[in-house]
């Protein structure tokens, strides 16, 4: 158990998850995530100069489609998922990029 | 002594692909459809869809990058870019970080001071995100994830820019290159082309680089250029009175001309990027390379270059033609059915440019036929028709697209160079001018313009000049 995961770092790793944790969860979910780095750990004790990094785990490259149109309206179905919606547009708290 | 700044630029730009579906799914990337119709499971990130690349868009961003003289990535993948906004339903961008596109090119401009090169980091294929908009009324925002989904390409230039005109011409350069290959229209103000401006500051001399910021929502060449000044000017303030320049995204208000902060630069480890597991690695062939090249139309320069030896057009002709390739097409086209290429030219670059300016028409709308303009300078040159009467049929062709000769035809226009029927018109205004006959007599031999302008009412702009103007002389002697 060499890695310690600081108060600021779990704070700060909820803000990017948008996740708020009781104390209790915290405490949890700080062990999980140490156990993770630790086997990080000890993966790094392989060699593994000369190996490729993995992308995919199936050994398929070039997967492609035309560029022809083949859906239609989707409106009823996207919207059909929407909390709030108006004229056809999802509701969401105000929002400026 | 005040200190001496120099600014240095490089550019994020990115530039929607004219493909006629999404990047990921078959949805249309029609512009103009009523809200969150072009979606589907994929583009609106439902679980368990599944995205699948469009083979266009990878044959775009190939040759966009082979005309950029980039390196071509032969196995290349894509990432998911993790972040939570509510124009990304997904909750990441799908883009492309570890094993972009295409690597290290570059693309030379025009600067005061002759040739320069800019060199390009890399261009990368992603998808463009919803469209935001703010419900003023209710206090909300409100999405519309038409736009989700939609191929972009964004190409990252190394911070080789000094200068808002080095920028703009770099920017032209990138224009005209993909206008030419098809791959996007590249229109600024309508957002198929955007930059992000990222500048710091530094002392000349210093080969340190200070701390950038970042500029967004810039959308012309003009705000581009006001924007990189006044960042320039802010961040030497803030150095100048002690203070340092922070790294943050900015956002551009063209309005109030100056920039604000828009947040604090997330570092590339808070995205979280990962490889994506739906989509398979991209392996490139000797084939499908060779296949991109040889599509590669002919670009500005060689056109520039042809059109002064083959046509025997000026070079300024030849820039201004070239500078929309829906242009150069147009001229090419004319000119194959037989027209005069610098006729060709001077109906482009004269009546055709002024009344696209004057009805606020882009450069790219021709709203006529070459077959009628070939037709309306064939009308020209065989003396049918004199130059007035031309540019009165011309505005009738850019107006309604109309048969020159039919037009002619029907309203009567065609010119009056038969000697027989003038000179009898001749005769009588000779007659009823005394005075300008006794002036020209007496050497004013301007003064028979007079004698000229009413024949040409008498026969309502029809009379070709020339002749009355031959007529008039062989008649005083």
């Amino acid at each position: 158990m060499a890695n310690v995961i600081s108060d600021e770092t779990m704070e700060y790793v909820g803000i990017l998850a948008k996740l708020e944790l009781t104390g209790e969860e915290k405490e949890n979910a700080r062990k999980d995530l140490e156990k993770m780095l630790d086997y990080v750990d000890k993966l790094n004790e392989l060699d593994v100069s000369g190996v490729e990094p993995m992308s995919h785990i199936f050994p398929v490259n070039n997967v492609f489609r035309e560029d022809e149109v083949t859906n239609g309206d989707g409106s009823k179905d996207t919207m059909a998922n929407a909390p709030a919606q108006k004229d056809n547009q999802f509701i969401v708290p105000k929002t400026i990029g | 002594m005040a200190k001496e700044y120099e600014t240095v630029i490089g550019l994020e730009v990115h530039v929607e692909l004219a493909t006629k579906t999404k990047i990921f799914c078959g949805c249309s990337t029609a512009f103009g459809g009523a809200p969150n119709t072009h979606t589907c499971p994929v583009c609106t990130g439902m679980p368990g869809s599944l995205p699948v690349l469009n083979k266009k868009v990878l044959e775009y961003a190939v040759a966009v990058g082979l005309a950029t003289n980039c390196d071509i990535t032969r196995y290349s993948k894509f990432d998911r870019k993790n972040y939570f906004y509510p124009d990304n339903p997904q909750n990441y961008q799908i883009s492309q970080l570890y094993l972009p596109i295409c690597r290290n090119g570059h693309v030379d401009i025009d600067t005061a001071g002759g040739k320069k090169q800019i060199r390009i980091h890399e261009i990368h294929m992603e998808e463009d995100a919803g469209k935001l908009i703010h419900d003023e009324w209710n206090d909300t925002s409100l999405v519309d994830y038409n736009r989700s989904g939609v191929p972009l390409i964004e190409i990252v230039s190394e911070p080789d820019m000094r200068s808002a005109d080095e920028v703009i011409a770099y920017l032209e350069k990138l224009r005209m290159t993909i206008q030419y290959l098809g791959a996007s229209d590249c229109k600024l103000n309508e957002g198929s082309m955007r930059a992000d401006v990222n500048l710091s500051v530094r002392e000349v001399g210093s080969q340190k680089l200070g701390t950038r910021t970042e500029m967004k929502n810039i959308n012309s060449f003009k705000a581009i250029q006001h924007a990189i000044e006044g960042e320039r000017q802010r961040q030497i303030e803030e150095l100048e009175e002690g203070r340092e320049v922070i790294q943050e995204t900015r956002r551009w208000d063209d309005n109030k001309e100056s920039s604000r902060p828009m947040r604090s630069k997330e570092d590339a480890q808070d995205y979280r990027y990962f490889p994506d597991p739906d989509l398979t690695p991209i392996v490139i062939s000797d084939e499908f390379l060779a296949k991109i090249k040889s599509q590669e139309p002919e670009m500005q320069d060689a056109k520039i270059a042809r059109y002064q030896k083959e046509f025997d057009l000026p070079e300024y002709d030849a820039q201004i033609i070239t500078s929309v390739k829906k242009m150069a097409d147009f001229f090419e086209d004319t000119v194959a059915l037989g027209a005069n290429p610098k006729k060709v030219s001077n109906w482009l670059m004269g009546e055709t440019m002024r009344l696209q300016k004057e009805k606020g028409m882009d450069q790219d709308q021709i709203p006529f036929s070459p077959e009628n303009l070939a037709s309306l300078i064939a009308l020209t040159e065989d003396g049918s028709i004199n130059s007035s009467v031309a540019k009165e049929v011309f505005e009738q062709v850019f107006a309604d697209d109309v048969d020159p000769k039919q037009y002619v035809e029907e309203h009567g226009l065609k010119s009056m160079n038969d000697e027989g029927a003038l000179r009898g018109i001749v005769e009588e205004k000779i007659a009823a001018n005394p005075k300008a006959v006794e002036d020209y007599r007496g050497g004013k031999k301007k003064a028979i313009g007079a004698i000229v302008g009413q024949v040409m009412k008498e026969t309502k702009g029809k009379a070709d000049p020339g002749t009355v103007n031959k007529l008039i002389k062989e008649i005083l002697g």
